[in-house]
């Protein structure tokens, strides 16, 4: 660590109780982006997956958004160490997603707009651990945070919770995504600080 | 962390600020006496590295707003910064930084947006806001080594009182032979823009084959970026740098 | 969020290396655009730092510094030409 600057606070932060290890509590919602935002009209926004043995199943927004949705009140965990308490988020259940495709694979690659990709183990998935948000603190999602819609698994750094997803392929091999190719952690449980590779 | 520091890589320097002066209301040029400091070229810049107490640490790059002169008897080194409101490191810069402090920095880098007093060429410098820093440097650098190139500034800013070095620019119009600065004004009525017009009266014609310095926001280094190569330049005369969300 | 470009790189890549990255020419694996490191558009400076190819916006480089290592990932770059020192 450098010499200390006199009087340098940095963003508000707070370290308290609870907190995955490393992490600062925030109260704003900062954005993180590795390219522009891309801007994604409803009528030409769809999501699909496709499965190991190549079968898909796509749905448009009118399809998806018909679909059964849960409100889900979560604790959110950057590894660029923020995290975030008790935010709201409104989003389609992955158990609903997946309930009818034929799959054995053990792995999954989240895709986006904008070709984001991060992978994600299937059963990090199902069981009411993830959902494909739409509505953020009542509001429809927007471009910056990742929207018309977004991964959402807060039990893993939020790099997974990939914005502006448009897809999901099932893999029988795992495989690194955007950021786990780059050096970040194929998993990344904040309770355990896998930040990085070998962490 | 104990990491070794090799010859020839780069390491942090403690930098500690002498002097200060403000260049606008929101842009305040920090003097730093850098011990050891091996010089650099015009257009280069540093990372500034902050810390709290509890390790917390933000690091921004700003780039050097004076020039270097190996038998010049002022060794320090000038950055100026403009404040951004919600910014993390900009506005304890601006407004916290006082003399006898001090930050961390790393420097000289970057060799690509480097004007090097031995280039022939006539300059074209097209700065938008804060973009100006390191191209003033280049001007600066041209003056001391009493350079014959032929620099034309175009300054895009919001308003007279947003324009830094405006004093010294005036003074160096009068007393560098061969240097022309044209200020355009975004916010003053009749609002003007960066463009085909400005570029083609103000600058130089693309058969001098001048080398050209863009530095500014993404909007203005493209647009302006654009209207060089529209205009014949060539490509690889013009060198950008963006100066983006540096918070 | 606006982007910087490459050159606000150069610190992280001269801690790595004893030459300027930044004025090495790179050659984008998704386009073949050539250009200098420098000119590229950065983006994700909080997790890593993203080199997109100003042509084509494909990735060129990513830096991404961990507290004991750093990881330089180059796959979207078909070539890096260094300058030597000096010339
Ligand atoms: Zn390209």
């Amino acid at each position: 660590m450098g010499i200390i600057s006199r009087g340098f606070g940095g963003r508000r932060r707070e370290s308290v109780p609870g907190l995955p290890p490393g992490q600062y509590l925030t109260h704003d919602f900062p954005v993180l982006s590795a390219g522009p935002t891309p801007r994604i009209p409803l009528d030409r926004w769809s999501f699909t997956i496709a499965t190991e043995t190549g079968e898909k199943k796509s749905w448009n927004w009118a399809e998806f958004t018909a679909l059964e949705s849960a409100d889900v009140t979560v604790d959110i965990h950057c590894v660029t160490k923020w995290s975030k308490l008790g935010t709201t988020w409104r989003g389609v259940s992955l158990d609903t997603l997946l309930a009818d495709v034929e799959t054995a694979a053990d792995y999954t690659m989240v895709h986006s707009f904008g070709g984001y990709t991060t992978n994600v183990p299937m059963e990090d998935l199902l069981d009411g651990k993830a959902w494909i948000a739409y509505k953020f603190d009542g509001e429809d999602l927007e471009p910056e945070h990742g929207g018309p819609a977004r991964m959402l698994i807060p039990h893993l750094y939020f790099w997974k919770s990939a914005k502006w997803v448009n897809g999901l392929s099932l893999m029988n091999d795992d495989e690194p995504g955007f950021w786990e190719a780059a050096g970040y952690h194929m998993y990344g449980d904040p309770w355990l600080e896998q930040r990085y590779q070998g962490d | 962390m104990a990491r070794a520091a090799l010859p020839g890589r780069l390491t942090w320097r403690a930098a500690t600020l002498v002097g200060e002066r403000w260049e606008t209301p929101s842009a305040r040029t920090l003097v730093l006496d850098v011990p050891d400091w091996p010089g650099h070229l015009p257009g280069q810049h540093v990372d500034v590295r902050l810390t709290a107490p509890d390790g917390y640490s933000a690091q921004r790059s700003y780039s050097i707003a004076s020039a270097w002169a190996d038998n010049a008897t002022d060794k320090t080194v000038e950055l100026t910064v403009q404040r951004l409101d919600d910014g993390e490191v900009s506005p304890y810069l601006t407004d916290t930084l006082e003399i006898g402090d001090q930050i961390e920095l790393r420097g000289p880098v970057g060799g690509w947006f480097v004007w090097r007093p031995a280039q022939e060429k006539p300059v074209l410098l097209l700065a938008g806001g804060s973009g100006v820093v390191p191209l003033m440097a280049m001007i600066r650098a041209r003056g001391a080594a009493k350079g014959k190139q032929p620099f034309r500034l175009i300054y895009s800013v919001r308003t007279p009182e947003d324009a830094c070095y405006a004093q010294e620019l005036s003074r160096r119009v009068r007393d560098d032979p061969g240097l022309d600065v044209h200020f355009v004004h975004t916010r003053v009525t009749p609002r003007k823009r960066i463009d085909v017009a400005t570029i083609n009266s103000y600058g130089w014609p693309a058969d001098f084959t001048p080398d050209c310095y863009v530095c500014g926001p993404t909007t203005f280094v493209e647009a302006a970026a654009d209207i060089l190569v529209a205009l014949g330049h060539d490509p690889k005369r013009i060198r950008t740098e963006r100066f983006g969300g540096t918070s | 969020m606006n982007p910087l470009d490459g050159n606000a790189m150069a610190g992280d890549l001269r801690e790595l290396f004893t030459v300027d990255v930044t004025a090495a020419r790179y050659t984008c694996a998704g386009c073949g655009h050539a250009e200098a490191v420098g000119a590229l558009v950065l983006w994700g400076q909080d997790m890593g730092r993203v080199g997109r190819c100003p042509h084509c916006e494909d990735v060129v480089l990513r830096v991404v510094n961990a507290p004991d290592r750093v990881f330089l990932d180059l796959h979207g770059s078909v070539r890096l030409e260094l300058p030597l020192a000096g010339s």
